[in-house]
């Protein structure tokens, strides 16, 4: 049938479903698949904790947000323009993300008497009680025609139906012009050892894609043109795989071997996943009999000469917090990632949040400042992982790394760096006494930075002996009351000093004015579009985004002046505003905060800005 | 390697309490190191001593080697990382019995379970000395403590018959003024591949003097202990004629001469069966009923953690086309901008 294809500038598409029904694949599938046509993209997985809660009911819908552009793409995106909704339980609790004009896929034979009754409907017709009428409704029998598929080909209808995903995807990609080649391929590789499954898959994805071109409900079709990419070879990339891969460079860059020790916890599990596949590139993981043990081997490795990490969540770093105190007077070099979720203690372990910074800044007991940086997207993982690493490995210091869950799931295209282009890491390894030591004094300064010297055990003549107790610069144990001060102002002038070598803090739009937004983290996406939105609308603010909290850039209070108001924008109740408050209390700093387990919508933080200027 | 005790001697002033058996302790190590250094040809730059929180744990300060003084209860967990991130060094964690078997249990059982490599010297004097006499995970039922002034009502952990329920490879047990046994055992540790715990009766002077007295005691340590020796009979007492048999599925002391009973009726100790059974009870015999076992109870080959975690990188690492971080990025899934 010939149809009309309209070009778009940008598409979001969400897939729902039960949490067994496969959407998290579908999602990532088309994701790639745009990835690989030159689309920018930005996704966002939004699940349940649980495995598969009991089907049909809304606790068990598993989402996953794709968001595709011809121009570059910053969020997941707040609406959607199409909703796939495998049953009435995803329709319902999505339809508050649907635009005005959005395309709704159901599988309609899900919305018989008992899947609506599940779903918490009260009457026969979901649309009308939802007030879904402005929308373009497709409603294909998804099951049944996959039950049929399956059949043609000879497999059981039954088994056939859990394919179901790819009918709605095949429908996905007829809608937007997408090649299924991609899919294909991952479907042959996946299946490689199960010929029927791989049938069965093809011929269910390819009846999807037919469907929608014989359907009545489809009578334009949508193309989302490739977007200005600088030359390169990209690959897709989510945060936590970013965070492993920027810890590896770092310790390539380094020469030191990378030890992860930790604990499995959601949502940073992954990147003790995805270490524990680089055995070839000499990575040692070991999961851990719990959180603390996570961080003491990784203490002990430090110790004996690894970039040594340690990846966890909120509880996690709870139940590390007296380890790195440990890390912070032995000033040993340590990575504690920490990808947040929504708490306090178990709280929404699947929904992102920026609620761990006051305990990463002062969780722990005695005076135990501990550097701090925070990656902004996905891909910027990579390099805020490998920065972390450097710091901690050059300033011999544990650093924490603040991921969060928005980030580490989400995914975007990322131009694959060389390697050349990042610089040495260079730890101050001691091989030698130095000439006035009768033997190692642990705790022997540089005067410029007072970073320490680490010697290896195993290097001879270098033997020392360091720990929990304060010591002097000698080595020796001191509860001497003049050296303690003397260590605890050094330890923190140690951080202070790391200011020196980290970038400004850059100004995005206005670069003096009336409203300066500050934000930091997971944020940056949402903030920079609103920047983007608001600019377009004439209103003049700009916007200073935080990688590195602690130490701040040593600009900041610079570029704090130039503005008339501060806004602070972040995912709890107000963490960063208060660390500011403290920093340079001579600003006055108004808060925007959100703490729901979910990002910003762009709409919030425009209509902020606005009220504030009104 | 030729070392003497007194390079391992560091200059610091040992602050132990005088009388405290942690003092013969650690002159059976500091004895021990050069047999070892001399066996293995270990240099002193590769031994590490780890320790945890408590009076034993001071140890590594009096070392002159590399030592690293953690946190309470952690330093099994501590000891692992070193060994992991650098297999070719001798790692011994110094720990007692509120350490590594209240706060630290889980970490212990689970460096006994990897069969790590390395060395686990735990002091047991059955109370929390350096908190100054709060009863501990070994105190014996009815212990009275400044928290438990009634008595406790605890069961008390044998860190043996713990060892043997996390699989262990080797457990030895010794006496603090033992001097020559505790060395001996410590070369002993240092041999096996995997990990080695070595609990030392030890006395607590201040808060709980005399606690293993009723076996220690010179006069009649040697009819209420047995010193176990691979593939020697279980003969103990002063004049060597009492001994071990089973009878049925329990161990019974019996004297030779007396009932018929000969030499050759004497169980043999195997230390490397690799059932544990007759470990686990010799571990759990109890003075009066038995004597207390001495010595090496277990010493089995198995594959050491490291080892494994050392054989799987090279595997991995020869199998695959991957050898730098550049050659990574660019596998899998791509795409070229042009």
């Amino acid at each position: 049938m010939p149809h009309k294809v309209i070009d778009v500038q940008d598409v979001v598409i969400r897939f729902t479903g039960d949490s067994g029904d496969g959407m998290q694949l579908t999602g990532s599938l088309f994701a790639d698949t745009a990835a690989f046509f030159g689309n920018d993209i930005t996704t966002f997985p939004d699940f349940p904790a649980e495995i598969r809660a009991p089907q049909g009911t809304l606790s068990g819908v598993s989402g996953y947000q794709v968001h595709i552009g011809s121009s570059a793409i910053y969020t997941p995106g707040d609406y959607c323009d199409v909703l796939v909704a495998m049953n009435p339980a995803a329709l319902k609790s999505n339809v508050k993300w649907l635009k005005p004009n959005a395309t709704i896929i159901v599988d309609i034979d899900t919305f018989d008497k008992k899947g609506l009754e599940k779903a918490g409907f009260k009457t026969d017709d979901a649309f009308q009680e939802l007030l879904i009428t402005h929308h373009n409704i497709i409603v294909p029998p998804i099951t049944t025609l996959t039950k049929e598929s399956a059949d043609t080909i000879g497999i059981d209808p039954k088994a056939g139906a859990r394919c179901k995903n790819m009918f709605a995807l095949g429908i996905c990609f007829y809608l937007y012009n997408m090649s299924m080649d991609h899919t294909k391929n991952f479907i042959q590789k996946k299946f490689a050892k199960n010929q029927d499954l791989i049938d069965m898959n093809l011929r269910v994805l390819q009846d999807g894609y037919n469907y929608a071109g014989t359907v009545e409900a489809i009578a334009d079709t949508y193309l989302v043109k490739p977007s200005k990419q600088e030359p390169g070879v990209y690959r897709n990339i989510n945060g936590n795989t970013a965070v492993a891969w920027g810890l590896m460079a770092a310790s390539e860059k380094s020469g030191r071997p990378l030890f992860c020790g930790s604990y499995p916890i959601t949502p940073a599990t992954a990147i003790l996943e995805e270490l524990a596949l680089h055995k070839d590139l000499g990575v040692k993981t070991l999961q851990c009999e719990d959180e603390i043990a996570g961080i003491c081997t990784a203490i002990g490795a430090s110790y004996a000469g690894s970039l040594a990490v340690t990846t966890t969540s909120g509880p996690g770093l709870s139940l590390k917090s007296e380890a790195l105190g440990l890390a912070v007077i032995a000033e040993l070099p340590l990575v504690v990632v920490d990808v947040q979720r929504a708490g306090p203690s178990t709280g929404i372990p699947t929904k992102t949040e920026q609620t761990d910074l006051n305990q990463a800044l002062y969780g722990r007991n005695g005076e135990c400042p501990v550097a701090i940086i925070a990656p902004h997207s996905p891909s910027h993982c990579f390099k805020a992982a490998f920065y972390a690493a450097k710091h901690a490995l050059e300033h011999m210091m544990p650093v924490i790394l603040l991921s969060e869950g928005f980030l580490g799931n989400g995914s975007e295209p990322w131009k694959i760096p060389d390697m050349k282009d990042f610089p040495r890491i260079n730890p101050p390894i001691a091989e030698n006494l130095d000439e006035d030591e009768p033997y190692f004094y642990p705790f022997r300064r540089d005067p410029e930075t007072l970073v320490r010297r680490w010697a290896h055990p195993g290097t001879p003549n270098l033997e020392h002996r360091i720990g929990g107790l304060e010591k002097n610069h000698q080595g020796a144990v001191s509860s001497d009351p003049q050296v303690h001060e003397q260590m605890v102002r050094e330890r923190a002038e140690k951080i202070a000093r790391m200011a020196r070598v980290i970038p400004p803090l850059e100004v995005i739009g206005e670069q003096e004015g009336d409203v300066l937004m500050v934000s930091w983290g997971g944020t940056y996406g949402h903030m920079l579009s609103a920047e983007s939105q608001l600019r377009a609308a004439k209103t003049k603010v700009g916007l200073a985004h935080f990688d590195y909290i602690n130490p701040l850039p040593q600009n900041t209070e610079e570029v704090f002046k130039r503005f008339k108001k501060i806004v602070v924008f972040e995912l709890n109740s107000g963490h960063f505003a208060n660390y500011l408050r403290a920093k340079f209390p001579q600003f006055t700093y108004m808060q925007y905060n959100k703490i729901q387990g979910q990002p910003f919508i762009i709409a919030e933080i425009t209509d902020a800005i606005n009220k504030i200027l009104k | 390697m030729k070392f003497t005790p007194q390079d391992f001697k560091s200059d610091q002033e040992v602050k132990w309490c005088p009388g405290c058996g942690d003092h013969a302790v650690l002159a059976s190590i500091q004895r021990a190191l050069p047999e070892i250094s001399e066996e293995l040809g270990y240099s002193k730059e590769r031994y590490v001593i780890v320790s945890g929180i408590g009076c034993s744990s001071r140890f590594p300060y009096y070392m002159k080697t590399y030592g690293f003084h953690g946190i309470h209860g952690r330093a099994a967990a501590i000891a692992t990382g070193v060994k992991v991130a650098n297999p070719t060094l001798s790692v011994w964690e110094m720990t007692g019995d509120g350490d590594s078997l209240a706060i630290g249990g889980n970490h212990l059982i689970h460096a006994i379970r990897r069969n790590i490599d390395i060395n686990i010297v735990l002091f047991n004097n059955r109370i929390y000395g350096l908190t100054k006499g709060q009863y501990s995970p070994t105190s014996p039922w009815g212990s009275i403590t400044k928290t438990s002034p009634y008595g406790t009502v605890e069961h008390p952990f044998n860190p043996g018959a713990l060892a043997m329920g996390a699989r262990g490879t080797f457990f030895a047990r010794t006496l603090d003024m033992e001097l020559q046994l505790t060395s001996s055992i410590m070369v002993e540790a240092a041999r096996h591949d995997g990990t080695a715990l070595v609990e030392v009766l030890q006395n607590c002077v201040i808060f709980n003097d005399k606690t293993h007295s009723l076996i220690t005691n010179k006069e009649v340590r040697a009819d209420r202990t047995i010193v176990l020796k691979h593939g020697e009979p279980m003969i103990y007492g002063k004049n060597k004629d009492k001994g071990l048999i089973l009878d049925g599925i329990r161990l019974k002391s019996v004297t030779i001469g007396e009932n018929g009973i000969t030499r050759d009726d004497i169980l043999v100790h195997n230390a490397e069966e690799e059932n544990h059974g007759v470990h686990t009870m010799l571990c759990e015999m109890q003075w009066p009923e038995l004597p207390v076992a001495l010595g090496v109870i277990r010493r089995v080959k198995d594959r050491t953690y490291d080892d494994m975690v050392r054989d799987q990188l090279t595997e991995v690492a020869n199998k695959s086309q991957i050898h730098c971080m550049n050659d990574m990025l660019r596998s899998g899934d791509t795409w070229v901008v042009e």
